[in-house]
């Protein structure tokens, strides 16, 4: 009698367990299938990257849009976080007001091109006041101005086996420890065709200073300030996760 | 001859536990992820330890509160992920908990206060007893008086659930979803200030509560919330 239970609940066991291997599998397949496992998906904290990813990107699959607020909002001290690259390269295009300055797209594209700040001023413009807040806890509201970034992979003619849109900045080689704004980052392509991401080169209504990112800065309205890569210099699109890694921290910024 | 230990067992599983699984094992789930999360949490505030109410808030401007501690940065980059791995581990937990409790009727026979002691009176008479420092009697260490109670729904339903929103509030990609998340609560900053306030109002209750559990005998307490079980018969304190 007892043996038959035994047996029976071993039986059980094993087949929920079975199930739940079985169910955790598919779910993995079809959340990769729809992109929604985040780059820094390994390890336990992983876990918690990609629930929140996948929740999301759920339920952001629609164009929700970041909150916009009033001309009268917005802050009249903007922070700096990390001024701009004092080396030579990055001071004589400031000098020269950035004539010389190109942006480089490249990647999984149709047509590799690279884009004058002129030439990118001449594309369609759009202007959000939309709130920056820095994933310490200090923030602020400006109005940016720029291109959208949807409107540059449209003209470069992304591949559709696109996954990621990688910033590249200025090299900064005298950065130092405290200043740390300077860095690659990487946004999914819900976030890249997004009507309020945007290749910025104007702040409140001017040209953008150079310690918020001139000549041009990435503004992704619905991630915290570190996916706003500052003194853009290269997008490179590509459909690897490990293309670009953070080393510590989190991937995703819509937190 | 029977030992006492036996018979000790004996009486423990013939009497109804005084936590069922349900609590015991969330409630230590629980406690890990709340642990999980205030040292994660910490690790976060120190990089901007200033507090501000509406949209915006920065060095440049006035703060609500200033926190007598350091800016450290850094540890705000790489225990946000534990953050988010402790906050996703205490959501599940407690979605488990609400729900087996309604199932197993946990709310409704151990929490929801009966009629009688719905009053004035005996909310004062708990709480004078506990101000003299006295311990539950035989009874009453058997069940929750009105104030646990009331103060267990609180915590169930009011305190995690604003923690829970006031996070959520923080997220720019919640609120491009949801707007009203951070709006009803006076913008970005005033929800962060709420979320402090929140977790400084949990600190408030988890000391109380594990001054209470000492008054009750902490390790008859303790061992009550592992195995179920309050040993029988033995006094007390």
């Amino acid at each position: 009698m007892s043996q038959i239970l035994a047996r029976r609940s071993f039986l059980s066991a094993g087949l929920a367990t079975a199930a739940s291997a079985s169910g955790i599998g598919a779910a993995v397949y079809f959340a990769d299938r729809y992109g929604l496992i985040p780059p820094d998906h390994a390890g336990i904290v992983g876990v918690g990257e990609t629930l929140t990813y996948a929740a999301q990107r759920l339920l952001t699959s629609g164009h929700s849009l970041a909150r916009e607020f009033k001309r009268s909002d917005i802050s009249k001290v903007a922070t700096v976080n990390g001024p701009h690259p004092t080396d030579e390269t990055y001071l004589a295009l400031l000098a020269d007001r950035f004539k010389n300055w190109r942006l480089s797209v490249e990647g999984l594209v149709a047509r590799p091109a690279s884009f004058s700040l002129e030439e990118l001023q001449r594309l369609p413009a759009e202007s959000h006041i939309t709130l920056h807040a820095c994933e310490q806890g200090w923030s602020y509201i400006a109005e940016w101005t720029g291109v959208r970034l949807a409107t540059v992979l449209d003209l470069v003619g992304t591949r559709p086996e696109s996954r990621y849109v990688v910033f590249e900045p200025f090299p900064n080689p005298n950065q130092g420890r405290t200043v740390v704004r300077s860095l690659f980052e990487s946004i999914d392509m819900a976030d890249a065709l997004h009507p309020q991401t945007l290749l910025a080169y104007g702040m409140n209504g001017e040209a953008l200073p150079a310690d918020y990112g001139a000549p041009l800065r990435a503004r992704v309205a619905r991630q915290l300030g570190w996916k706003n890569t500052k003194y853009l210099s290269r997008i490179v699109i590509t459909d690897r996760r490990d293309y670009y890694r953070k080393k510590n921290g989190t991937w995703y910024g819509g937190i | 001859m029977i030992s006492e230990a036996r018979v000790e067992a004996a009486v423990e599983t013939t009497s109804a536990p005084r936590h069922i699984a349900l609590v015991r094992v969330t409630h230590w789930i629980n406690v890990l992820s709340v642990i999980g999360l205030l040292v994660s949490g910490t690790g976060i505030l120190v990089s901007h330890p200033r507090l501000y109410w509406g949209e915006t808030g920065s060095l440049e401007t006035p703060s609500l509160i200033d926190l007598p501690v350091p800016f450290i940065i850094g540890p705000s980059v790489w225990m946000r992920p534990y953050h988010f791995f402790f906050a996703w581990i205490l959501v599940l937990t407690g979605m488990t908990y609400v729900a087996g409790s309604f199932i197993t009727q946990h709310f409704r026979k151990d929490l929801l206060p009966a009629k009688a002691d719905f009053s004035w009176n005996r909310i004062a008479g708990v709480v004078s007893e506990a101000l003299m420092w006295k311990g539950p009697d035989a009874d009453a260490a058997s069940t929750y008086n009105v104030v646990q109670r009331l103060t267990y729904l609180a915590i169930v339903f009011g305190l995690f659930p604003a923690i829970l929103w006031t996070g959520l509030a923080m997220s720019f990609g919640m609120t491009a979803v949801f707007p009203i998340l951070a709006t009803a609560l006076g913008g970005h900053q005033s929800a962060r200030t709420l979320h402090f306030v929140c977790v400084v109002l949990l600190l408030l209750f988890v000391f109380v509560h594990i001054l209470m559990v000492y008054l009750a005998g902490f390790w008859r307490s303790v061992r009550a919330m592992i195995t179920g079980y309050v040993p029988q018969g033995g006094k007390i304190r």
